[in-house]
């Protein structure tokens, strides 16, 4: 495959899963921010920026942060090159670039989602609902990545799209958990019951509420939220998972070659299956998920040396 | 139904059905109105999902825009194409002759059939190809030909693509739309079937590739990139055919062969089909500032190390000046008369000519000799004094820069338009393909409508829409 066409599928699963991914910030996010914590409201949506960097580039443009400026920062911002607008379009305009290597379905369904959002503006958000436009959102996203799967090639191509989606995820999956690690767990006085409505947002937020209490059948800890979404083999959010992911696809696509790429997400996976989570809490969890976002980039890094830049 | 003295393809000169479109009309006549409008919504969203785009020149980047489509086919018969068949094979293959003769012995100069200086000074002569032979001594493998029709059975060859000709996924995709709107009429019509053109064109691609990679050859398609106004079609053949749809930055040459870069590493290519002008292919031999092609290319190609499709220099050709001279280059070579002859055309080079066009230019249409896409063309009948005038200018301080032609009664066909279904001109430009051994000819092309009343104008960029063209089996 063209080195170009594969970077363009890998950021074209990329650019899809952040549009999800912001949704889901987003979501949880408002759900947080009706619970009425003390400041709740305001510091919630300055640690939305913090979660993304994007501080510095939202104080530019908008000042104070507010439910109304953030939402739209994220949403609609053409300016944002993260806004659901920005990675929708992005990712268009790579599957743009591959008309001749994605199937039909999948170029239909990623062109349809671009002219949905094209001409929106906030005053059509604000009719819709959010909430309306954050599942929206995720089920564009849910049906690129089953278009994808049902009519892909189950070949390189394919892999290069999930290798995209996982790492973009496991980078997600550890900003998300960060954040709202800290300000949960650390974040003062908290009484089981409001312990639970927002630990119970942060995993409606990434779909694992319901499969929370199917594994664990009890009260919502963080220390379990955080083993659910580092630790488990069958979450498809966690970062054990989303490792599992890339090393898989990464084998298929080294076809026998050794790559460094491979190696290093292959090591990284290994702690995540074989490390324990109370030596993950002990050390620090924040140290812990600044690591992965280190590793993260590096082997995103790596995989472009290994398969885009091979003359 | 027909406008006066404009024969009409469907109506003839009096209102007298043709016989291909005995079915059609009477579909015409059933058809509620509100059934076409609602037809023709549901084929635009249809493309608007494909994304069957063309981006437009001189608009911001990325402005995509639909190329109106209509749903009233145009049809001609098999009688009708076979002639327009041999006469399209007869004239391509004159032209591949005469291109492999200006770049070797220059006999047709020197028989004085064409002057010398209007090849060797033409801007499109490439002396890089002088004596370069080719694999079958093919030059043009992809070959648009506008013809068009002023009566019953006449037809005028008005412009020659031999360059990187495009509209060919339209012809494809407007077949699939229609079949998709109106199944039963093709229950009712046996139209030939074009589909296979893809599968031809790899085909004849593959045949000229260098001996070397007989067997298998790689073939690519080479695009200049998305926000080129043809990127979708470069994209649609290259994955209708299966073959990689590369751009420049994809393409590298090292050891006298040009090589993709894959993510398994270096992969060598055979031939391209390139849809990248002459002068961007390779900034070490052609214009430097052009940066979408591959240094190092030409020289490759010289040394038959990979094939081009077309080959360089054969904008030479289809020259708006080299025109005039075509039946003179179908004699000279194949010693037949054209069986599709010439719009009568004026050389602005020459005094009788040039006199005569600038008495009267308010009856004629100028158009620049290098000049395409509609640009650069004045229609007489339709432009003002001051616009005669500045053409007077234009063709006094460069008369070999300019040809002119009589304004042709080209045919119209009936289109759905605003105010109903109304007559439109159309032209139609069938492809040519021509590989080592053998010419094909898809049985059906792409018919260009002037969507505006009396307009001549049917190039995309100047508002022109799109109709399937059917031709009947016997």
């Amino acid at each position: 495959m063209l080195s170009r066409t594969a970077e363009s599928l890998y950021w074209m699963g990329r650019y899809m899963e952040r549009a999800e991914n912001m949704a889901r910030i987003l979501d949880v996010s408002q759900r947080l921010a009706m619970q009425g914590r003390p400041n709740a409201a305001q510091s919630e949506w300055s640690a939305v920026l913090a979660i993304l960097y994007a501080e510095d580039l939202y104080a530019e443009t908008h000042g104070e942060a507010t439910e109304d400026g953030v939402t739209e920062f994220l949403t609609l911002d053409q300016s944002n090159p993260s806004s659901i607008w920005s990675c929708i379009h992005a990712a268009r305009e790579n599957a743009r670039a591959l008309r001749a290597t994605i199937s039909v379905e999948m170029w239909e369904s990623l062109n349809i989602t671009w002219l949905a959002i094209r001409d929106m503006t906030v005053a059509d958000l604000q009719a819709k609902g959010l909430r309306e436009f954050f599942d929206w959102v995720k089920e564009r996203s849910h049906l690129f990545r089953g278009v994808a799967h049902g009519t892909m090639l189950h070949n390189d191509s394919f892999a290069f799209t999930r290798l995209g989606t996982f790492l973009e995820r496991a980078d997600n999956t550890a900003r998300l958990l960060d954040t709202k690690y800290q300000m949960l767990a650390f974040g003062g006085e908290s009484d089981s019951a409001s312990s639970y409505y927002e630990w119970g947002s942060v995993l409606r937020s990434v779909g694992a509420f319901r499969a929370y209490h199917q594994m664990y059948h009890d009260v919502i800890t963080p220390e379990r939220v955080a083993e659910l979404l580092v630790m488990r083999p069958e979450m498809p959010r966690s970062l054990r998972f989303c490792f599992d992911k890339v090393t898989e696809n990464l084998a298929g696509l080294a076809e026998g070659r050794s790559l460094e790429c491979e190696r290093l997400s292959g090591e990284f996976g290994s702690r995540l299956k074989y490390g324990r989570m109370e030596r993950i809490l002990g050390d620090g969890l924040h140290e812990f998920l600044k690591e992965v976002l280190d590793r993260t980039a590096e082997v995103s890094l790596q995989i472009s040396r290994d398969f885009l830049m091979t003359v | 139904m027909a406008a006066n003295g404009i024969f009409d393809e469907m109506y003839g000169w009096n209102d007298q059905v043709q016989p291909p479109y005995a079915k059609i009309a009477e579909w015409l006549k059933n058809t509620p109105p509100e059934l076409f409008t609602s037809k023709l919504e549901q084929a635009e969203l249809l493309f608007q999902k494909i994304g069957i785009t063309f981006n437009v020149y001189g608009s911001a980047a990325g402005t995509e825009r639909l190329i109106p489509f209509d749903i009233i086919p145009r049809i001609l018969s098999a009688k009708e194409w076979q002639k327009l068949q041999a006469g399209l094979f007869q004239r391509v293959r004159a032209l591949q002759m005469f291109l492999h003769d200006i770049y070797h012995d220059q006999d047709i100069m020197k028989a004085g059939i064409i002057p010398a200086s209007h090849i060797l000074r033409n801007e499109m002569y490439r002396p890089e190809m002088k004596d370069v032979t080719l694999p079958g001594q093919i030059y043009v493998q992809i070959a648009g030909i506008d013809v068009v029709r002023v009566a019953e059975g006449e037809f005028y060859v008005l412009e020659d693509n031999l360059r990187t000709p495009s509209g060919v996924s339209y012809m494809l995709e407007d077949r699939a739309v229609m079949m998709r709107l109106f199944p039963k009429l093709f229950q009712e019509n046996r139209v030939a079937p074009v589909d296979h053109y893809p599968a031809e064109l790899v085909r004849q691609l593959r045949s000229v590739a260098p001996e070397r990679a007989a067997g298998s050859p790689t073939v690519a398609v080479l695009t200049p990139g998305p926000y080129n106004s043809a990127y979708f079609e470069h994209a649609f053949l290259a994955e209708e055919m299966g073959v990689e749809l590369v751009e420049g930055q994809d393409l590298f040459v090292r050891d006298d062969a040009v090589w993709m870069r894959t993510t398994q590493g270096p992969r060598r290519v055979d031939v391209i089909y390139r849809r990248l002008d002459d002068d961007c292919l390779d900034p070490l031999a052609f214009n430097p500032d052009c940066l979408l092609g591959v240094p190092g290319l030409l020289s490759v190609y010289r040394n038959g190390g990979v094939s081009l499709a077309n080959a360089i220099g054969t904008g030479v050709a289809d020259d708006k000046s080299t025109y005039t001279y075509v039946p003179d280059i179908i004699k000279f070579y194949l010693g037949e008369e054209p069986i599709i002859g010439n719009v009568p055309t004026y050389r602005c080079s020459r005094a009788d000519d040039r006199a005569y066009v600038l008495e009267h230019i308010h009856e004629l249409v100028v158009k620049e000799t290098q000049g395409s896409g509609g640009y650069g063309m004045l229609v007489g009948p339709k432009a003002t004094k001051e616009e005669h005038e500045k053409f007077r200018q234009l063709i006094l301080s460069d008369p070999a820069g300019y040809i002119a032609q009589p304004t042709l009664a080209l045919s119209t066909c009936p289109t759905f338009v605003a105010e109903g279904v109304a007559p439109r001109h159309v032209d139609l430009r069938p492809f040519v393909l021509t590989g080592r051994d053998s010419m094909t000819l898809v049985p059906g092309g792409l018919t260009r409508v002037a969507l505006t009343e009396g307009s001549l104008v049917v190039n995309s960029s100047q508002g022109g829409g799109t109709k399937d063209t059917w031709v009947l089996e016997d």
